[in-house]
C-alpha cells in the first residue's frame, strides 16, 4: 500500500528525515512512536504534502503512484488523510457545509457523481451518532470554538465521511480525556478494513491500547531504528527512548 | 450550502480572463459635444424635454463647481481628470426614449440578455413566482431604455420611471425631494453631477402601501470617452416599504471612465427602505490600465419618526472606488444599517465606507463591513459615527473586519467618532485576519483546490453581509466575489 523509500526532507536548510524507509500494507496499522524533534510530525506533512517542505532524495508511493508529484489536494482525492495534531478553524463556515464542500469535490475529483443531499445529510448523520457529535455542531463554524476533545472528534468525523485509503493520525491522542479518547479511538477502530492502512504517530502507548497497531515503529533522528510488533510499544512504555539517544549530543 | 458549491463550479468555469461583462455593443449613438460648458448643460436638458426650473437648478449648480476643488483625502491615487475630455451624454440615436419594448434597439436588448437581464416581462414571468419577480429600469449610457412592470405596479400606487420622465410628469415631487438629501453643494462630484445629470431612476411608494416586487436599475456605460452621471432619487411615504436594488457593468476599456452618481433616499414616518448594490464596473487590467472610476455620493434621510433606512453592497469593481452611502437619522426612533463586502483585487483602489449621523431621540445605527484585499490592491474602510446634543440615547455598533490574501495588498481602517450627547452608546470593533498556509493546506488537505479553500473561506468571511441580501441576489453576489478573487491565491 504504502512505500516509503529513502527519504531526506529539509526545512529552511534544517534536515529533519534522513533516509526514512517504511513500508505499510494493506489493512495493516502501523504505529510510529519517538522522541520529540524525531520527526514524527515532519512525516505526516510530508506525506500529505505540505509546502515549505524540501523532498530532497527518496520516493513515496501509495499503490505504485507517485505521492510526491501530486499537490495536497489530488492526494486526498487519492485516498490520503491527515487527522490533524491542531486542527484549523474556518470563521463563518458551517461544519456542514465544510464536509459536503470537501466530499463532494473528492467525488468530483475521482469523476464521481456528487452526493444527493439526503443522501449526504443521512451519512453525516450517522458517522456523527457514533462519534457522540451533537448536532448543533455541525451547524457550528468548523472547529471556531471547539474544545480540544470536540475538534478531534471533528477531525475523525472528516474521516469516517470522506473513506480515505490511507490514514494517518498526528498525536490525535494530545489533549483528550478519557472519555474522548474512548469515543475517538472506537471511531478510529469502526473503520478498519483490509482495504484500508492507519499510520497511527503518537508518544505514548496509552493510546494504543484503544486502537491496537499490528506494527510499532520507533523513529529518532529522521528515521526509522527499530521495528516490531505491538510489544514493542509496552517495552518503550517501560524503558523510555534513551537506549535510542546513545551517540546524540547531549 | 448549494451556494457554495455554485460558487466553485463558477470559479472553475472561469478562464484566464475574469470579467465577463466586458463586451461591447455595437449601436449608432448621439453624444453632446465634447466637454462642459453652459452649452452642453442646455443640450443635455434640451434633449430630456426638461422645464425652465430643471435647467436653472443644473446651471447653478455648474456655476458652483466652477468654484470647487477636487477632493483629495480619500486613501487613492490617480492621474488628474480632465473634466473636458469627457462627452457628458450619449444617447442611443434610434429612438432614444421608446415607449414601448417593441421600439427599442433590438442589439440593446440583446446586450441586456448577454447581461442576464431580461427585459421583455413575458420572459420575466415564466416560471417564476409572482412574488420573486423584479420590476428592472435599464440604464444604457445617458438614458433610460426600458423600464418593466411600470403598468403593474402603477396598479399599486407606486411611480417607478426614468428620472428624466418624472421631472416632466410628477414635477412637484422631484421639486420638493431632489437635493433635499445631498444638497446641490454638497461635495465636488455630487455638484458636478446635478449640472450634468442624466438619467436614473424615480421611485415613490404612497402612504401605507408595501411595493409588491423588488425594484432595480441596471446601469451600463458603453459608450466610449463617456461619463456616467446617474441620479436616483426614492421616496417611502409614510408607513410604506421598497426594496431596490442597483447592478452595473461597463465594456473593456484601456482608459478609464468616470461615473459619478448620487442617490438619495427619503423614508418618512414609519416607512423602510432597503436599497442593495452589486457593483461590477470593469475593475481595470492587472497592470491597472483602464476601469471606473466610481465617484458617487449615496445618501438617506430618515426624516420621519421609526424610519428604517438599509444599505447593502458588494463592491467587486471599479478600478478607484470612493463611496460612503450615508444615513441621516433625523426623526425620533429611526434606524440606519449598513452592510458591505468590499473586495479588490489586482491593482484596485477601495476607500469606502459609511456615515451615520444620529439627530433624533433614540436613534439606532449598525454598521457591518468586510474588506478583502487581494493581489496589489488597497482596500480602506472610512466611517463616521456622530451624535448631536439632541440626539439622546443614540446607540451605534461597528463592526469592520478586513481579510488579506497574500502579501502586497493593504487593508486600513479610518473610523471616525463623534458624540456630543453623553447618553450616545458607540460601540466599535475591528480585526485583520489574512487567510493562513495553514487554513489553505488543512483545506487541500480534505481535497478542496486552492480556489475552491479560497472561496469556502471568504464565503465564510462575508456571510453575515450576504444573509442581508434578497435571496438571488446573495447566490449571484456569492459568485462574483468568487470571480473576483479568480487568480488572487498561488
Amino acid at each position: 500500500m504504502l512505500e516509503i523509500k529513502n527519504l531526506h526532507v529539509q526545512i529552511e536548510d534544517k534536515r529533519i528525515l534522513n533516509g526514512l524507509n517504511l513500508t505499510v500494507n494493506k489493512g495493516e496499522i502501523a504505529a510510529i512512536m519517538g522522541p520529540n524533534g524525531s520527526g514524527k510530525s515532519t512525516l505526516s506533512y510530508v506525506l500529505a504534502g505540505k509546502e515549505d517542505y524540501e523532498v530532497l532524495d527518496g520516493e513515496i508511493l501509495l499503490d505504485g503512484e507517485n505521492l510526491l508529484e501530486m499537490e495536497p489536494d489530488e492526494r486526498a482525492a487519492v485516498g490520503v488523510f491527515l487527522a490533524f495534531q491542531y486542527p484549523l478553524e474556518i470563521p463563518g463556515v458551517a461544519s456542514m457545509t465544510f464536509l459536503k464542500a470537501t466530499l463532494n469535490a473528492q467525488r468530483k475529483a475521482r469523476g464521481e457523481e456528487e452526493l444527493s443531499t439526503p443522501d449526504f445529510i443521512k451519512r453525516v448523520n450517522a458517522a456523527a451518532q457514533q462519534l457522540e457529535i451533537p448536532k448543533d455542531m455541525l451547524k457550528r463554524a468548523l472547529n471556531v470554538g471547539f474544545s480540544g476533545g470536540e475538534k478531534k472528534r471533528m477531525e475523525i468525523l472528516q474521516m469516517a465521511l470522506l473513506q480515505p485509503s490511507f490514514c494517518i493520525l498526528d498525536e490525535t491522542d494530545s489533549g483528550l480525556d478519557i472519555d474522548a479518547l474512548r469515543i475517538v479511538s472506537e471511531g478510529v477502530n469502526a473503520l478498519r478494513s483490509p482495504d484500508r492502512a492507519f499510520l497511527v504517530i503518537t508518544h505514548y502507548q496509552r493510546l494504543l491500547n484503544h486502537i491496537v497497531p499490528d506494527t510499532v515503529h520507533v523513529m529518532h533522528s529522521g528515521r526509522i531504528v527499530k521495528s516490531g510488533g505491538k510489544e514493542l510499544a509496552l517495552e518503550l512504555e517501560a524503558s523510555g527512548y534513551a537506549e535510542y539517544r546513545t551517540g546524540e549530543a547531549a | 450550502m448549494p451556494a457554495v458549491q455554485e460558487t466553485i463550479d463558477q470559479v472553475r468555469s472561469i478562464d484566464v480572463d475574469q470579467y465577463k461583462y466586458g463586451f461591447e455593443t455595437e449601436v449608432e449613438m448621439e453624444k453632446a459635444p465634447k466637454g462642459l460648458s453652459e452649452d452642453v448643460i442646455r443640450f443635455i436638458s434640451a434633449k430630456k424635454g426638461e422645464p425652465e426650473w430643471m435647467l436653472q437648478w443644473r446651471l447653478d449648480a455648474y456655476k458652483r463647481w466652477l468654484t470647487m476643488k477636487e477632493p483629495n483625502w480619500a486613501r487613492v491615487s490617480y492621474d488628474k481628470i480632465d473634466y473636458n475630455d469627457i462627452y457628458y451624454y450619449a444617447a442611443p440615436k434610434k429612438n432614444p426614449a421608446p415607449k414601448s419594448l417593441d421600439e427599442v434597439d433590438p442589439e440593446i436588448v440583446r446586450t441586456y440578455e448577454k447581461l442576464g437581464i431580461p427585459l421583455r416581462e413575458q420572459e420575466i414571468l415564466a416560471g417564476v413566482e409572482p412574488r420573486n419577480r423584479v420590476a428592472v429600469d435599464a440604464v444604457f449610457d445617458s438614458v433610460s431604455v426600458a423600464t418593466t412592470f411600470k403598468e403593474e405596479l402603477k396598479k399599486a400606487g407606486v411611480i417607478f420611471m426614468p428620472i428624466s420622465e418624472a421631472i416632466r410628469e410628477y414635477p412637484e415631487l422631484v421639486k420638493q425631494y431632489l437635493g433635499s438629501v445631498v444638497p446641490v453643494t454638497d461635495n465636488y462630484f455630487a455638484t458636478l453631477n446635478s449640472a450634468v445629470f442624466t438619467d436614473g431612476s424615480f421611485v415613490y411608494v404612497p402612504p401605507g402601501v408595501r411595493c409588491p416586487m423588488e425594484l432595480s436599475t441596471y446601469f451600463r456605460i458603453n459608450e466610449k470617452n463617456t461619463g456616467q452621471f446617474e441620479r436616483t432619487l426614492i421616496i417611502a411615504d409614510k408607513g410604506s416599504y421598497v426594496s431596490y436594488l442597483e447592478g452595473c457593468t461597463a465594456p473593456k476599456r484601456d482608459e478609464n471612465q468616470l461615473h459619478a452618481a448620487v442617490v438619495e433616499l427619503v423614508a418618512l414616518d414609519d416607512a423602510e427602505i432597503k436599497y442593495s448594490t452589486v457593483q461590477n464596473w470593469y475593475p481595470g487590467d492587472a497592470q491597472g490600465k483602464g476601469g471606473i472610476y466610481n465617484f458617487v455620493t449615496k445618501r438617506g434621510d430618515c426624516r420621519g419618526k421609526n424610519s428604517v433606512i438599509t444599505w447593502t453592497q458588494v463592491e467587486t469593481g471599479s478600478a478607484i472606488t470612493w463611496k460612503y452611502p450615508s444615513c441621516i437619522l433625523r426623526g425620533d426612533n429611526s434606524r440606519g444599517e449598513f452592510y458591505s463586502i468590499a473586495v479588490s483585487n489586482g491593482m484596485q483602489q477601495v476607500d469606502s465606507g459609511t456615515k451615520m449621523i444620529h439627530l433624533g431621540k433614540n436613534t439606532t445605527s449598525r454598521i457591518i463591513s468586510k474588506g478583502i484585499a487581494a493581489g496589489k490592491s488597497d482596500n480602506t474602510y472610512r466611517g463616521l459615527v456622530s451624535a448631536h446634543r439632541k440626539a439622546t440615547g443614540a446607540r451605534n455598533f461597528t463592526n469592520c473586519d478586513s481579510l488579506l490574501i497574500g502579501n502586497e495588498c493593504g487593508a486600513h481602517t479610518v473610523p471616525y467618532i463623534e458624540s456630543k450627547n453623553a447618553s450616545a452608546v458607540f460601540e466599535h470593533e475591528a480585526t485583520t485576519s489574512k487567510i493562513s498556509e495553514d487554513q489553505m493546506f488543512y483545506c487541500q488537505q480534505r481535497g478542496l483546490s486552492e480556489e475552491e479553500a479560497t472561496a469556502l473561506i471568504v464565503n465564510g468571511f462575508v456571510k453575515d453581509v450576504l444573509q442581508q441580501l434578497p435571496m438571488e441576489f446573495a447566490v449571484e453576489a456569492q459568485k462574483l466575489i468568487s470571480i473576483s478573487l479568480e487568480g488572487s491565491v498561488g
